[in-house]
């Protein structure tokens, strides 16, 4: 590789392109990078061909393998306005700190009782906050606050979409904003039975359709269905 | 630029070196260091978006009104260990002399060989139907829209089977899914969730032992 192999020493490399590479991709992956808070608990869902992706919009359910429910929205505003009115149904105080900051948190697994200690708790504690069982779904007693929050969170989702698409159109201006959709997310191992409690929870406030999350196939490649 | 000075080496005891500072800086400790970002963010990068999967359940009919029977319908019941066991056409707990014999399970497994094959099997007619509709619109004599709906029209044919997807209380989460991506990668007509029944659940604690 050197010019002048014959007078021996150390080969010179220029690295200058290298480099250059190297950094435009450091700033590629620096400026894509989006960091997330760490779910409450990791839930590995199954494969399948379905090759929709998940609207950025949503408001999801998680089941673990042991049956907790998770319970997440993904809009800022619709969370806060539910929490607010989740707060006052349940009655349970939350301060202006605790909302501003469960705004910021990923999807949780306690009861409304236990929220607001759980909303105090640094990350690490939260990981191990007891009781973490899940929102309770008891779709016999009328203790069913995942239906309380599907029903409020998703009219408050809704109603924030809506809001924003008249303003658009009022203005004139180009709204990209997509109706928010209902997710289920999974365990592969989770007893479907679990999730059926959950698909009642829906089925009963009237909503019939959801997306199911499933990670990709086989590392991507579709088949055509039709061969 | 950034090679290796190596110090006393190369001409030996000839006319000294020249003066000139070098302007060449050495450039390892940045490129390291580049290097250690760009792993860091390519390994905590996200990029599969979580892929999802739509899918409709049916409003539960009014209370008063007896539901249906499906005709042509194939069933299919999840156990635990990834089994399925199905049947075809309506359950019939004993031998009747109009409807036939009682009925019984078979089994069917996760592979290629098994689910796959039976899908296909059942299914051959109308996946001609559409694969014939899809070399017309590949050769644009159809219209999209017109496509489509043609599809629609033949996966809601009445002669087609319908798929009833029942599951015991220890089958998983995965098998559904499993289930329900085979019978979208079939492109069967119909398929539906369904609650099981009390003989169903008999017949597969029969094959499958009650624990």
């Amino acid at each position: 590789m050197s010019k002048k192999p014959s007078k021996g020493g150390a080969p010179a490399l220029d690295m200058t392109p290298m480099v250059d590479l190297a950094f435009l991709l450091v700033t590629f992956f620096m400026l894509t990078a989006s960091f997330r808070m760490s779910e409450p608990v990791v839930v590995d869902p199954p494969s399948s061909i379905g090759k929709v992706d998940l609207p950025d919009n949503h408001i999801m359910v998680t089941v673990d393998d042991k049956g907790r429910a998770f319970f997440g929205i993904s809009n800022a505003s619709a969370k806060k306005a539910a929490l607010i009115e989740m707060a006052a149904k349940y009655k349970v105080g939350f301060t202006e700190e605790q909302i501003i900051k469960f705004t910021g948190l990923p999807s949780f697994g306690v009861d409304i009782k236990d929220l607001p200690k759980y909303i105090d708790a640094t990350e690490d504690q939260r990981a191990k906050f007891q009781p973490q069982k899940g929102v309770p779904l008891d779709t016999i007693t009328p203790n069913n606050q995942l239906k309380d929050w599907i029903a409020i969170g998703g009219r408050e989702a809704v109603k924030i979409y809506l809001d924003a698409k008249t303003k658009a159109e009022e203005t004139n201006t180009d709204f990209k904003g997509k109706k928010p959709v209902y997710a289920i997310k999974a365990a592969s191992k989770t007893k479907y039975i679990y999730v059926k409690d959950v698909i009642k929870t829906f089925t009963d406030l009237k909503l019939y359709q959801f997306n199911l999350i499933t990670s990709l196939e086989g590392g991507g490649t579709i088949i055509d269905p039709i061969k | 630029m950034a090679e290796i000075q190596e110090g006393g080496g190369g001409q030996k005891g000839g006319k000294k070196r020249a003066k000139k500072q070098s302007t060449r800086i050495d450039m390892t400790p940045m490129v390291d260091l580049a290097f250690l970002l760009l792993t860091f963010f390519v390994l905590t990068a996200t990029f599969n978006k979580p892929k999802s999967m739509e899918l409709t359940f049916p409003a539960p009919p009014p209370i008063d009104q007896k539901q249906d029977q499906v005709k042509n319908g194939i069933t299919f019941l999840l156990s635990k260990d990834d089994r399925i066991f199905y049947y075809e056409g309506e359950f019939k707990v004993a031998d009747d002399p109009v409807k036939g014999p009682k009925t019984t399970i078979s089994e069917l497994n996760f592979s290629r060989e098994s689910l796959r094959k039976y899908l296909l099997d059942k299914s051959k007619e109308m996946q001609d139907k559409i694969l014939v509709l899809k070399e017309k619109f590949e050769k644009n004599q159809l219209v999209d829209t017109a496509y489509k709906r043609m599809v629609r029209d033949v996966k809601a044919d009445p002669k087609s089977y319908t798929y009833l997807i029942k599951t015991d209380d220890k089958a998983t989460y995965k098998n559904v899914i499993d289930i329900i991506d085979e019978l979208n990668y079939n492109t069967v007509g119909k398929y539906v969730m369904v609650d099981i029944l009390k003989p169903e659940l008999d017949l597969v604690i029969e094959k499958v032992g009650a624990n």
